[in-house]
């Protein structure tokens, strides 16, 4: 029945998720050129920023100094980092939206903190993430950074969990009951699965977040990575290298989110 | 000797509804017994106090002499929208109950008795599907096949063939009653269709329509095993018992609705006329009410 109908349709070029997104592409850097050379002076044109970056795109893995290495090197530093933090941050998150999902007295109890915690910015939680670590030295900066991106990263986790913890279907758990299943195999075999959608969504708006804290922490830090690169040569006036690190920024972050969606899509079906 | 199930003076209410009261039923070992009654008259709360899932307000519901206080795996329930676990494929959503039933049986056992139990619904080409790849009357088999692997004392199918096309619940229907035939479980099947309850059961007992509902007066299937649903549709017992069954819920249900009293409180509103232009602010005027109308022009 279908199949007739849709014939008659206007046929829709092949090409057409190839060529649009090469068309915006080209209308943004069309609109950065003009912005470049009218209204902003001083913001390097496309061409310009490309010269004055090739050296970091094409040895993309040298190092000539502490604060003067490629651009993946640096991405490379600033992704062990948040690996790190993103961690944490489901290791602690994951329980934590269990318990609310859980316990009702639970829920009562701490809802209330979480939601005055979640709207903190990262800018506002690093200071305090270096006061915490005072003591620890020369590792006062990395393990402050990694409060916050964890803290940060860890709502989205929390959150989701506890919605899917508490959007079970009643007929699981009645398997469960008639089951008798222990509560460690109720947790394990009935409990944990079905959340697992709710829980991998949960875990790539995590993973958008720890990234973008990663940026905050490296720039008050002044540690190596992609954060750090771009505050040191906005420092130096070097303003065609912040916007490659913006560009890195944003393809990495895209790169990550398409990563997870295609693991959540992997849980979703199951 | 008491009956094997036992219902006495079982009530229930869910806060201000009362569901059931006062109900009164028994089981021997090996019958087969449908209860049938509209939708909405309590059915699945009465099974879910039979599993246990729910406990009643007050009276006492016995298995065996045993006070029924919470579910376990000695009934088996088929529920109406199958409750299978998505996650898990045909044949580990039936391990996993056998699993937790026979855990001292080796693997080699546990994985034959699934098998067989698979086989038994006429399923063992689907073992390894998921029940999301299954139809509706698919699933409802592995549902049976499920809580029957578990070898229960006593089988509960809550409406375990509502959500199913006709055609579907016929052949289900047929396969119920092979199984049964095989198996001799003791049965309580809550339908809304007195046809599948007679096909079905030995006994099949209305219940009056909630709320406050009760078991009315047991009829007895006199049919012969195995039955036949071509013949029985022009047999006269058959039909005399379906007149009889349906004249009793229908009757029941009228008795209910003449004592049904509601106070209906009409919107005291007026329609508005969206034509007059808004005023400029944006403001919405108040809409009008009935009762502040002083004098009415209507133009005709």
């Amino acid at each position: 029945m279908s199949s007739p109908n849709s014939s008659k349709l206007p046929k829709v070029p092949k090409l057409d998720w190839l060529i649009l997104p090469v068309l915006g592409f080209l209308v943004a850097l069309g609109l950065w050129q003009l912005i470049s050379m009218t209204i902003a002076q001083e913001l390097p044109s496309p061409a310009k920023t490309w010269r004055e970056s090739r050296d970091y795109v094409l040895k993309p893995f040298d190092k000539r100094g502490e604060m003067d290495q490629g651009i993946l090197r640096f991405t490379w530093y600033s992704l062990v980092l948040v690996a790190k933090g993103y961690a944490i941050a489901l290791l602690v998150g994951t329980p934590i939206g269990f318990l609310l999902g859980l316990s009702k007295t639970f829920s009562r109890a701490f809802d209330p903190i979480i939601q005055v915690l979640r709207p903190v910015s990262p800018l506002a939680w690093l200071p305090l993430g270096l006061v915490l670590f005072l003591g620890a030295g020369k590792q006062a900066s990395e393990l402050g950074a990694l409060f916050t991106i964890a803290i940060c990263a860890m709502w989205p986790t929390v959150l989701n969990t506890a919605v899917g913890v508490r959007s079970i279907p009643q007929d699981y758990l009645n398997v469960a009951r008639v089951l008798k299943l222990s509560r460690t195999k109720t947790l394990f075999r009935v409990l944990l699965p079905a959340t697992l959608p709710y829980m991998f969504t949960g875990f790539r708006l995590s993973l958008g977040i720890a990234w973008l804290v990663i940026v905050a922490a490296e720039m008050l830090t002044g540690r190596p990575g992609v954060g750090g690169f771009l505050w040191q040569e906005y420092n130096a006036l070097n303003y065609s290298r912040i916007i490659l690190c913006i560009l890195t920024i944003g393809s990495v972050g895209f790169v990550l989110d398409r990563l997870m969606s295609l693991v959540e899509r992997r849980f979703k079906t199951a | 000797m008491s009956p094997f199930l036992q219902l006495q003076n079982v009530s229930k209410r869910f806060g201000a509804l009362e569901v059931l009261r006062d109900l009164n039923f028994s089981l021997a070992r090996g019958e087969f017994v449908a209860i049938v009654g509209f939708s909405g008259s309590g059915k699945t709360t009465l099974i879910s106090l039979m599993a246990g899932l729910l406990r009643p307000d007050h009276g006492s519901i016995t298995l065996n002499d045993l006070p029924i206080t919470e579910p376990g795996p000695d009934r088996g329930i088929v529920f109406q929208n199958y409750s299978l676990l998505p996650w898990l494929t045909v044949f580990e959503n039936i391990f996993l109950a056998v699993d937790q039933c026979f855990p001292n049986w080796s693997l080699a056992k546990k994985t034959a008795h699934v098998e067989q139990y698979v086989a038994l619904v006429n399923l063992s080409p689907a073992c390894d599907k998921r029940p999301g790849e299954l139809s509706g009357g698919m699933r409802q088999r592995v549902s049976v096949a499920r809580a029957l692997a578990m070898d229960p004392l006593l089988l509960l199918l809550d409406e375990p063939l509502g959500a199913l096309d006709a055609l579907t619940r016929a052949t289900l229907q047929d396969e119920i009653s092979r199984i049964w035939e095989t198996q001799k479980k003791s049965v309580v099947l809550i339908t809304n269709d007195p046809d599948e309850g007679i096909y079905l059961a030995d006994r099949i007992i209305p219940l009056n329509p909630g709320p406050g509902a009760t078991l009315g007066p047991s009829f007895a299937v006199d049919l012969p095993r195995p039955r036949e649903r071509q013949s029985l549709n022009h047999d006269p017992r058959f039909k005399r018992l379906r007149r009889d069954v349906i004249g009793y819920l229908t009757s029941a249900q009228r008795q209910q609705r003449a004592e049904v009293h509601r106070t209906l409180v009409l919107p005291d509103i007026e329609p508005e006329d969206l034509s007059n232009p808004r005023p400029l602010l944006g403001g919405r005027r108040r809409p009008i009410r009935r009762r502040e109308i002083k004098h009415e022009n209507i133009a005709v």
